[in-house]
Parts: structure tokens; C-alpha cells; sequence
């Protein structure tokens, strides 16, 4: 158990120490700034159609980091030592997933504030939004490193991780902005057991997709 | 004498080429075997074998005890200082500081150790991986070429904490194209088995 923490531990620091993590984050501010120049400040069509780009956004930003993933520890010959010492690659998998559900998770709850701001998302909205994301963000980090392991042994690989992953959580976006919808009042249980069903798959296929890496 | 390590009938594949089949070895408590041969002969692949990081195509391969491996990667973390890198598998392998202070007095890394790992020169590299492997205490050794980039010194500092391991009822895989001076040595000629 301790070893499992100090893995934890381990990515956490890498993620939020190299600043690599503030990028996401970034971008996805960036989007949320750079939306109401394209369609005008008109604030009736930017609360319409502003909750539906922080889901687009949301799911951009958690592709981004995926060449940090597992490739680095791949090449530092980390992933090999882990596997010496008898940790399942689906144990391994699963403390990663974790570790960047938390590391990419909670920076983006807190950017999700402004962001909100910037596409003039009043209270309510906001919190449907927020629960929404939080729901969402085990199966993103879940299927950001199955993308990072599948893709780990090619070059350029978080290209074609983004193409991999982005059909697996578009009912996710559909759910969830669908939340947004007066009418949409299963919607938040769908998008909870799609959420559910990806976080309970991502150790399982991550994990493979580790042991493919060795062969 | 027990049993450590046990290689039966083991054939391995890699790509479309067999490396090697048929082949059996046998570690011991305080054994030492230095598998010798040309470039692409399979001395790692052997490793990687032994280590459980490759399936073997045909036979079996028998771990009794824990497993420490040397390869090509250092699998430290560049951007942290040599002491806190390995730290870090001294918390995954469950053994106290001591032991990796030891270890880095027996490699004379001690100088280094607020030396980020990024900064290390190859030599100072797998003195460092030398540190992980003796820290962990796992009976089993598998060093696949850990004297690379070694100078004379730190050479003989290594054949000395493989001496002592033996002496300490562990024993040792090596993989190297150059004797190391190690005595009472079984070699293994890798590319006789071509």
C-alpha cells in the first residue's frame, strides 16, 4: 500500500511540478475567452450556447496531457521496474488514473468558475455544470491514459490518442450538456452511469494496453 | 544450496527471429553467471526473460525470491535530486533510508546526492541504478551491462557489491561483453547457442 501511495504521489508532483498541468487549464480558458469574441457579447445567446463549449472545452483540455502520461515513464524504463517488482499493470493503471482524475480534475473545477463567467452562465447553470464535470472527470482521466498507454509507443502519439478517445466520450458530452436542457432531467443519470461504466473499464484496458507496451 | 532462479527449456522469439531455444540455467544461493556473446545474441532478451518482462515462447520460468533488475533505463526521475529519486523506490521496494544510504556509501554516490539526476553523467547513472538494485535487497540480481560507462574505480566498486551479495546468500545474472574480473564466475556464451 505505501508503494501505491508513493506512485501516487510520484505523478501528482510530476503533474502539477513541471507546469505541464497548467496548460489544460489554460486552454481551457482559453477557449472560454475566445468564444464570446467569435459569436458577439449578446448574453441571451452566450448562456444558450456557452454551457454546450465548457463541455467541448472540458474534454479538449483532458486529451492534452495524454503524451505525459505513460510515455515518459515508459522510456524511463519506470513502467519495466514496477512490472519487475510484481505490480499489475491494471493496479498500475488504476493508481494513474487517479492520480490524473486529481491532478487535472481539481484545477479545472476551479477554471470552471471563471470560464462560467466569461460565457455569462448564471448560478443555476453553473452548478449543473460543475456536477456535470465532476461526474465526468474519472472517465476522462480514465480514458486519457488508456489513450496515453495505447499510443505510448509511437511517436506523435497524443494525435492520434485524441482521434482514439474522442468518439468514446462524446455520449458523455451529450449527457452532460444535455443536463444544461430545462428538459433534460435523466439526462444527469445517464451521464453518471456512462461516467461509471468508462471509470470502471479504464483500469482493465489501460492496464492491457501497459502489458502490450512490453512486448 | 536453494533454488533462486530457474530457466527450463526456455526458447525466445523477438520479432520473427528465434534468439535462442532449449536453454536451461539454474541460480543458486551465492551463484554468479555472466552471459557473454556478441551484439543481438539475446543477453537481454535472456534478462528481460528472467525479469518476466518478456514471455518466453517455449519452457518455463521459475522465480522463488524478489527480483532486482538493471537494464539501459535508469528509471530515475531527471528532474529530482539523486537522493529523493531514490527515495522513491526505497518507498515502492518498503526498505528504510539506511538501507539506500548504504547502498550510496558502497557506490560512493554520497557526494551526489542533491545532484539532480538530470545532471549525472552515464557512469554516475548506473552507479545510481546500482544504488536501487542493492537498496531493494532482493536476492536476484539481474544486471544487464551495469558496468557501462563505468570508470575503473567505481568498476571495482561494483564487482565488490556483487561479491558481497553473493557472500550474503543472493545470487546474480549478468549480461555483459566484457569479463568484469568477478571471480568464481560461470559463464553462459550466448552466441554458441546461435
Amino acid at each position: 500500500m505505501t508503494a501505491l501511495i508513493a506512485l501516487f504521489w510520484r505523478d501528482l508532483r510530476r503533474a502539477w511540478g513541471s507546469g505541464a498541468l497548467w496548460l489544460p487549464v489554460l486552454f481551457f480558458l482559453l477557449v472560454a475567452t475566445a468564444f464570446p469574441f467569435a459569436v458577439g457579447p449578446d448574453a441571451p445567446l452566450l448562456r444558450r450556447a456557452g454551457g454546450g463549449m465548457v463541455w467541448v472545452a472540458a474534454l479538449l483540455a483532458a486529451l492534452l496531457p495524454i503524451d505525459r502520461l505513460v510515455r515518459p515513464d515508459k522510456d524511463a524504463g519506470v513502467l519495466d521496474q514496477l512490472a519487475v517488482r510484481g505490480f499489475a499493470d491494471e493496479v498500475v493503471a488504476a493508481v494513474k488514473i487517479t492520480a490524473h482524475a486529481i491532478g487535472f480534475g481539481l484545477p479545472l473545477m476551479i477554471a470552471l468558475l471563471p470560464a462560467s463567467a466569461l460565457l455569462a452562465q448564471d448560478a443555476p447553470r453553473v452548478e449543473l455544470l460543475a456536477t456535470g464535470i465532476a461526474i465526468a472527470i474519472p472517465a476522462l482521466a480514465s480514458l486519457a491514459v488508456l489513450s496515453a498507454a495505447l499510443t505510448a509507443n509511437h511517436k506523435g502519439g497524443s494525435a492520434i490518442g485524441g482521434l482514439l478517445v474522442l468518439p468514446l466520450a462524446v455520449p458523455m458530452l451529450i449527457f452532460g450538456a444535455g443536463m444544461l436542457d430545462p428538459s433534460g432531467r435523466g439526462a444527469i443519470k445517464l451521464l453518471a452511469a456512462t461516467s461509471l461504466l468508462l471509470t470502471v473499464i479504464g483500469p482493465f484496458a489501460a492496464g492491457a494496453a501497459l502489458r502490450g507496451l512490453r512486448e | 544450496m536453494t533454488e533462486l532462479l530457474r530457466l527450463d527449456a526456455v526458447a525466445c522469439i523477438r520479432g520473427d527471429r528465434l534468439l535462442f531455444e532449449n536453454l536451461s540455467l539454474v541460480l543458486s544461493r551465492g551463484d554468479a553467471l555472466w552471459l557473454r556473446g556478441p551484439n543481438g545474441a539475446g543477453k537481454s532478451s535472456l534478462i528481460r526473460l528472467a525479469a518476466g518482462l518478456l514471455r518466453a515462447a517455449a519452457g518455463t520460468v521459475e522465480r522463488r525470491q524478489r527480483i532486482a533488475l538493471i537494464d539501459e533505463a535508469s528509471a530515475l526521475d531527471a528532474e529530482l535530486p539523486l537522493r529523493r529519486a531514490l527515495d522513491f523506490w526505497a518507498r515502492v521496494d518498503t526498505v528504510d533510508g539506511h538501507a539506500v544510504d548504504r547502498a550510496m556509501d558502497e557506490m560512493a554516490l554520497a557526494p551526489l546526492a542533491e545532484v539532480p539526476v538530470s545532471m549525472l553523467s552515464t557512469g554516475q547513472r548506473k552507479r545510481a541504478a546500482m544504488v536501487r538494485v542493492i537498496a531493494s535487497g532482493a536476492p536476484i540480481w539481474l544486471l544487464d551491462e551495469p558496468a557501462n560507462g563505468m570508470d575503473d574505480a567505481a568498476q571495482t566498486r561494483l564487482v565488490a557489491a556483487i561479491a558481497k551479495h553473493r557472500s550474503n546468500g543472493g545470487a546474480v545474472l549478468l549480461a555483459s561483453h566484457f569479463a568484469l574480473g568477478i571471480p568464481d564466475l560461470a559463464e553462459l556464451d550466448m552466441g554458441a547457442l546461435a
